[in-house]
């Protein structure tokens, strides 16, 4: 092994920003998908109605207990098989990382709105609102502020999961990484440039998740 | 105004409230006493519909309360004081006293806004709109609270305790703007160990205990002479000290 050569890493760039823009934009779409579904898993897990509450949690407990990879492999394999029809790498990632990122969600979201005091829907109530505006203006405003940093930080860890969609032949920014590695034969100089960039994106936004929070008015 | 008849409640087996009849006039000023547990917050809970019950009937207004769909109108006219404040952290003073109007009644921010500082300077914090509950005084905050429920020209208020959760230095300022709330003739429930207030503002001090109403009288004749040894119990307890 000769000295880095980090040409190599430059002469790549336009390939492997292809990959980082994959990346991002498969962890923007499980992020909002796993957040908006969550959100109403969140509310099934908290219903009333005892079966919801059941289905709901039944979801997260099984996600919670598999890996992610199996889950990729299931859709990517299982969903064709079952349609009729491929349905495309990009699109089953998209599936398999928003079923599975819902259940982590969902149990943020609910923790987050459950750590709001009941005397607060109380109140709501008591001047004549719904539950459902109670939880709309007055608690889900208050949640949403305790679980920011939590939510920010699963969105942390699951960008760097993306990189396990190389399983179903995406090219996202590891697999590019990976793939000039090879072909250039020049694993050092690639895994470190695909460390650095992992490290700069994940730190910025943990020390962003560190200057969050605080309490209102203060 | 209001009618509480035969009303009984149960937790599981136990059962807080038993067979429990009051009726309250228009602008009459009561006072619920007794000791903890005694059943006097799940009383006044129960008159706004914020606890079930099984037995009897309420009658607020003309309106029965029952009735999820009537209940919410009912809650309109219906103000509540929390022992616990639960005024809302996120919003403003003036927020605080907006969402409900806004929300409910479907007013306009300016019509909302405009009402909410005049209910401010009502119980004197107009100079507090724009802090934030975490910014304000335990007594500045269940003042707040007060105008907040105010703000839906309620016909009943409702007090749960309102004075037990703050420092003793600040309960006269909440007393004072109760005392003028009953004086403009708002007709009242309050639950409350203050005898001084109950003395100087009660038409009738309601006296529970076990989840039963054991007297219902006037604050000259509760306090002189007590009918039950229950009673005289437990005015000995506060009031010798």
């Amino acid at each position: 092994m000769g000295p880095l050569d980090p040409d190599v890493v430059w002469r790549n760039i336009p390939y492997l920003w292809e990959g980082l823009k994959l990346s991002f934009l498969l962890a923007a779409m499980a992020i909002a998908g796993g957040i908006f579904f969550g959100s109403f898993m969140a509310l099934a897990r908290m219903s009333r109605f005892a079966p919801v509450a059941w289905l709901a949690a039944g979801y997260v407990n099984f996600f919670r207990s598999v890996p992610l990879i199996l889950v990729i492999f299931w859709i990517y394999f299982l969903v064709p098989l079952l349609l009729g029809r491929a349905t495309g790498p990009f699109v089953s990632a998209v599936v398999a990382f928003t079923l599975f990122e819902t259940a982590y969600y969902c149990e943020i979201i609910r923790a987050g709105l459950q750590s709001i005091p009941r005397g607060q829907v109380h109140a709501g109530i008591s001047t004549g609102m719904s539950r459902f505006q109670a939880m709309r203006h007055i608690v889900a405003p208050q949640a949403f502020r305790n679980m920011a940093p939590i939510l920010l930080t699963q969105s942390i860890i699951l960008f760097q999961d993306t990189s396990l969609v190389y399983v179903v032949t995406l090219r996202d920014f590891m697999t590019n990484a990976s793939t000039v590695a090879n072909q250039e034969l020049r694993l050092v100089e690639l895994y470190l440039f695909a460390a650095v960039v992992y490290f700069t994106i994940c730190f910025t936004g943990s020390r962003f998740v560190n200057r969050m929070g605080g309490r209102f008015g203060r | 105004m209001i009618e509480i008849r035969d009303l009984s409640k149960w937790y599981g087996d136990f059962q807080v409230l038993k067979s429990c009849t009051l009726s309250i006039a228009p602008g009459e000023v009561v006072v619920v006493c007794g000791p903890s547990g005694s059943g006097k917050s799940t009383l006044i809970k129960c008159v706004n519909g914020l606890e079930p019950f099984e037995k009897g009937e309420i009658v607020v207004d003309g309106f029965k309360v029952a009735r999820a769909d009537e209940l919410k109108r009912l809650r309109t006219r219906i103000g509540m004081v929390f022992q616990s404040l639960e005024l809302y952290p996120h919003l403003t003073a003036l927020d605080n006293i907006c969402l409900a109007p806004r929300v409910v009644l479907e007013r306009n921010r300016g019509e909302a806004e405009s009402r909410a500082r005049a209910l401010l300077a009502r119980v004197g914090l107009q100079e507090h709109a724009a802090k934030f509950p975490a910014q304000l005084s335990g007594g500045q905050q269940q003042r707040v609270a007060i105008a907040r429920s105010l703000a839906m020209d309620p016909v009943v208020m409702l007090f749960d305790e309102p004075t037990s959760a703050l420092d003793p230095e600040m309960i006269k300022e909440v007393l004072d703007v109760m005392t003028d709330l009953a004086r403009e003739g708002m007709t009242m429930i309050v639950v409350t160990h203050e005898m001084g207030f109950a003395r100087r503002v009660a038409d009738r001090i309601i006296f529970m205990d076990e989840g039963e109403i054991v007297e219902a009288k006037s604050p000259e004749q509760f306090f002189t002479a007590p009918e039950s040894e229950r009673a005289r119990a437990f005015l000995s307890k506060i009031l010798d000290h």
